[in-house]
């Protein structure tokens, strides 16, 4: 393993078991993504041989895409885990979706107050996640164990110190952090860690003829029924892959023909677009992540 | 746009932080040099070229800073609050950049950045030359650990990219870093609105016939000379894989370790062999600095999570009290003798700054003398502790030297300190305000303290009586304790003879001894021949007329030679031992002793009656 990638390692094993030894209830996001899988791999690494001390939350908004699903099953026995899954019932049964709700409503119900729900449900007082300072600008100026007062609340006016390796991980009732392992870590150290511990993911990232139609300058796949197609909208077959993946009416694909990830890694050295480009939720007004995440957006 | 497909060589990640004053143009460096290294993405060029101001003057109307400035409130302000952290490659290196807030206001942010970085980037607007965070910064580099720096003199373009202007702030820099100890120092003249000596040498005046600063980052190696082997393991988590094995989790902070190495638990001294080894979860014989291991252990020991395994050589320092550097961060001033939390490579300890020894003074580079340090000050104090913690230099350790220092209510990061070294000759120590009120300790025992001092010839009676007295205070519920003279030489003053002088550091030893439980509101019995008045009164002097008892065990010498329970006056008669009070040398009997007892009119039995009665009614009465 390249040095560098073999100190990403380390870092964020050390950040796992400094969660596990310092919090009462610690939980770790599992949003069946690559950056969620790598997280896995590592959490059972860091614990090895022993089982992984906390469990695994999925925040399911019901609109994933279902090789997604198919392979959050799969992972869960191939590294012997449990995984809760929670959904935002009220929201569902108030019928927002992201095709008729937007995706900003959509993600607020189903992702953010879905998230406090269940952290408030199962009193989790630290959720691990798998951000990355590189994806975002906002993320950039997070800290690895990030404070959030009672309600979830971010302030990045307020970010506690955090020197060398000595975590504060101090909390009184109500209070919590969130956790980021991967912090220091790029969207090319992922996909080269994938292939140095032949980590399996999700096979949409890898490039297959998709049934997709063209919208906002992306492509949209037709994962199932649910995705109402315009009068003159007719899927075609075409080679995609996703960079990122979330809820398929959401998620942009790029044309690819990248099927390993050593392809991958070749595509991104030569792209021009940054990761994110795919998400359509980023797409309103600068600073909307950082607004999210201040309401508790992961 | 550069392609860099070819791999990266086998070297580790460089962190490095940009630091200097507000506008002194670091996001506009950064942004520019990740920029022309052709590592951001177009979405993310446009995005940022549709929030720059009107009138910017980068390509297209780009504010290079606006690739960089991350929170709603920067932008609002256009002032940078909290470190950005870019990671970024070429052909040579990976890079993770942190760009720092110059305001002192967010000093806090900046030792964040710099706690976790190898090299720094220091900017100065070569309009206005070192100024007062110029200073700051590069001292908190320094005392972070930080040895190589690079200098950039930037907006060399608004000064016509004189030579003369670059030359007196590099004389300037240079009388600052000798005195903090930077082991290498590079300066460059740049434009970062232009990208002048950053990637490229394109518009670099004719004097300057160096690299760019993308050199210096590829090229530099980190100064890591002075840094400990010794072996540490900080445990983050005991998993129990089945009933019966146990295995201890942590990163190794220095050293390296193999399977059947003896290792130490910190607080205890235990002793224990590695009996199996597992690095990021692979069973492994041997693991380095830095390696995420888990191990288990040949003895059942008592180590939980938070606790240090150490080298057994060199022996590590656990000490309670110790110096060190601090960096204040909090709105409230540090106050010493105020209890605080912190948390180092040991765990966490209660403590609180016993002495202040002096505040920083940037500006001038003085040693002030301070009652409190104010946030973003910086100063040198004197720590003392509930219990003992691991004492590593932060010089040699970088790794466990550090500590952080926490507010007992709020939970909040107040701030950060580097430790010096242990504290042990007492010259280094002012006592620690007793934080117990002596009158808690009254209600807690029941009784006042007291010290009984017992003086007499050797054999009078003097441990016998002391005993007997003790026992009946102890069954009447009196906290106690006892300093016998024969005992205390065997310990606390086993290097001590006869001589007069010796003689009077027993009497001093064992009078502090006295002082010590005296103040923890115990009865002390002291039985010590204590032959001279002038000795017994400094005693008495150091505990308070109020507090201490002397007693005479009056016995004549002649009993004492008959009974001679030890066989010592025979020796001392037979010239064997010089100085031997009574024979060779005097014994000045007390003048007004506060009881005076005559051995050869009673039983001690009686005798120590009319000192425990004596006592009960001074210290409960
Ligand atoms: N002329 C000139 N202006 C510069 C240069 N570097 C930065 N600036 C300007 O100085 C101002 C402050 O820059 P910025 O990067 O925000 O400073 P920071 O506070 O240190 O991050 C901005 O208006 C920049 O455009 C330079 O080399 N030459």
């Amino acid at each position: 393993m390249k040095p560098h990638l073999k100190s990403l390692e380390a870092e964020a094993i050390a950040i796992f078991r400094e969660a596990a030894g310092a919090f009462a209830r610690p939980v770790m996001m599992f949003s069946i993504g690559k950056d969620s899988t790598v997280l896995l791999h590592l959490a059972a690494k860091a614990f090895a041989p022993a089982k992984i001390p906390f469990p695994l939350l999925h925040i399911d908004t019901t609109w994933k895409f279902r090789e997604m699903i198919a392979f959050r099953s799969r992972v869960a026995k191939t590294y012997g885990v449990d995984i809760l899954v929670h959904t935002n019932q009220e929201g569902l049964a108030n019928g927002i979706n992201p095709i008729d709700s937007g995706a900003a409503l959509h993600t607020h119900v189903m992702k953010t107050l879905a998230l406090k729900q269940a952290l408030d449900h199962y009193q989790f007082d630290a959720a691990i996640g798998g951000a990355r300072r590189d994806e975002e600008k906002s993320r950039a100026k997070e800290r690895i164990f990030s404070f959030r007062s009672a309600g979830h609340v971010w302030d990045p006016r307020k970010q506690r110190p955090e020197l060398w390796d000595v975590y504060n991980t101090r909390l009184h009732t109500g209070e919590s952090v969130r956790v980021f392992p991967l912090s220091n870590w790029t969207e090319i150290d992922i996909w080269d860690y994938v292939e140095a511990e032949s980590i399996e993911v999700v096979p949409l990232y890898f490039s297959a003829l998709r049934p997709v139609v063209r919208r906002s300058g992306t492509w949209i796949m037709v994962d199932d029924g649910r995705l109402p197609l315009e009068a003159d909208e007719t899927p075609q077959m075409k080679n995609v892959r996703f960079r990122t993946l979330g809820c398929y009416p959401l998620s942009g694909a790029i044309e690819s023909e990248a099927k390993s990830v050593n392809d991958i890694l070749e595509e991104m050295r030569g792209s021009r677009y940054s990761e994110r480009q795919g998400r359509l939720i980023d797409g309103d007004g600068t600073g909307s992540m950082e607004a999210k995440k201040r309401e508790g957006y992961f | 746009m550069p392609v860099s497909p070819s791999p990266l060589p086998a070297s580790d990640r460089l962190r490095f932080l940009t630091c200097g004053s507000v506008d002194d143009g670091k996001s506009t460096l950064i942004g520019r040099l990740l920029h022309d290294c052709g590592q951001v993405p177009e979405d993310i060029v446009e995005a940022a070229r549709r929030q720059s101001p009107a009138g910017a003057t980068g390509p297209g109307g780009l504010d290079f800073a606006y690739l960089l400035d991350g929170l709603e409130a920067e932008r609002q302000q256009g002032i940078t609050i909290d470190v950005s952290y870019r990671s970024f490659m070429t052909p040579r290196r990976a890079f993770q950049v942190a760009d720092c807030p110059g305001h002192a206001q967010y000093t806090r942010n900046m030792a964040t950045a710099a706690s976790n970085c190898d090299v720094a980037i220091i900017l100065i607007d070569a309009r206005k030359g070192l100024l007062e965070q110029t200073r700051r910064h590069a001292t908190l580099c320094a005392m972070l650990g930080i040895k190589d720096i690079a200098v950039a003199i930037n907006k060399m373009d608004l000064m016509a990219w004189s030579q003369a202007t670059f030359d007196v702030i590099v004389r300037d820099f240079s009388s600052l870093s000798d005195r903090l100890g930077f082991l290498s120092v590079e300066a460059f003249p740049t434009a970062a609105t232009l990208g002048v000596n950053l990637v490229t040498r394109q518009g670099s005046p004719d004097w300057y016939v160096k690299g760019t600063l993308l050199d210096w980052l590829e090229r530099v190696e980190v100064s890591r000379k002075a840094r400990s082997q010794a072996l540490r393991l900080k445990v983050q988590w005991v998993a129990r894989p089945d009933q019966d094995s146990r295995l201890y989790l942590g990163n190794l902070s220095s050293g390296s370790l193999r399977v059947g190495d003896t290792v130490q638990v910190g607080h205890s001294g235990q002793l224990a062999q590695v009996t199996s080894l597992l690095v990021a979860g692979v069973p492994s014989h041997a693991a380095q600095a830095g390696d995420p291991v888990a191990i288990e252990l040949s003895e059942h020991v008592d180590l939980t999570q938070g606790d240090i395994l150490c080298g057994q050589t060199p022996q590590p320092d656990f000490a309670s009290q110790f110096a060190a550097d601090l960096i204040w961060f909090d709105a409230t001033p540090m106050t010493p003798g105020r209890t605080y939390i912190l948390k180092g490579a040991s765990g966490w300890v209660t403590g609180s700054i016993s002495r202040l020894k002096y505040r920083k003074d940037l500006e001038s580079d003085r040693e002030n003398a301070a009652s409190v340090l104010g946030m973003n000050e910086i100063g040198l104090c004197n720590l003392a502790l509930s219990k003992p913690m691991l004492c590593d230099p932060f010089a040699t350790h970088p790794t466990t030297g550090g500590f952080i220092v926490v507010d007992q209510v709020s939970n909040e990061t107040l701030g950060a300190g580097m430790i010096r070294h242990s504290l042990r000759r007492s010259a280094n120590l002012t006592p620690v305000a007793a934080t117990i009120d002596p009158s808690a300790r009254v209600a807690r025992f029941g009784h006042r303290p007291l010290v009984i001092w017992l003086t007499g010839l050797s054999g009078s009676g003097k441990s016998t009586i002391a005993k007997l007295v003790e026992a009946s205070l102890w069954a009447q519920g009196v906290a106690t304790s006892m300093l016998d003279g024969d005992n205390l030489r065997t310990g606390l003053c086993r290097d001590l003879g006869f001589t007069d002088a010796d003689r009077v550091e027993n009497i001093r030893r064992t009078a502090e001894a006295a002082k010590l439980l005296h103040q923890s509101g115990l009865v002390v019995l002291c039985a010590l021949i204590s032959p001279f008045q002038r000795d017994r009164e400094m005693a008495k002097s150091l505990i308070g007329q109020a507090d201490f008892l002397e007693v005479f065990v009056d016995t004549p010498l002649e009993t004492c030679i008959t009974r001679d329970p030890k066989g010592l006056y025979k020796k001392a008669l037979a010239g064997e031992i010089p100085n031997f009070t009574g024979i060779g040398s005097a014994y000045e009997a007390p003048l007004e002793p506060g009881l005076h007892l005559k051995t050869n009119d009673a039983s001690p039995e009686a005798l120590s009656a009319i000192v425990t009665n004596k006592v009960l009614s001074q210290i409960r009465g």
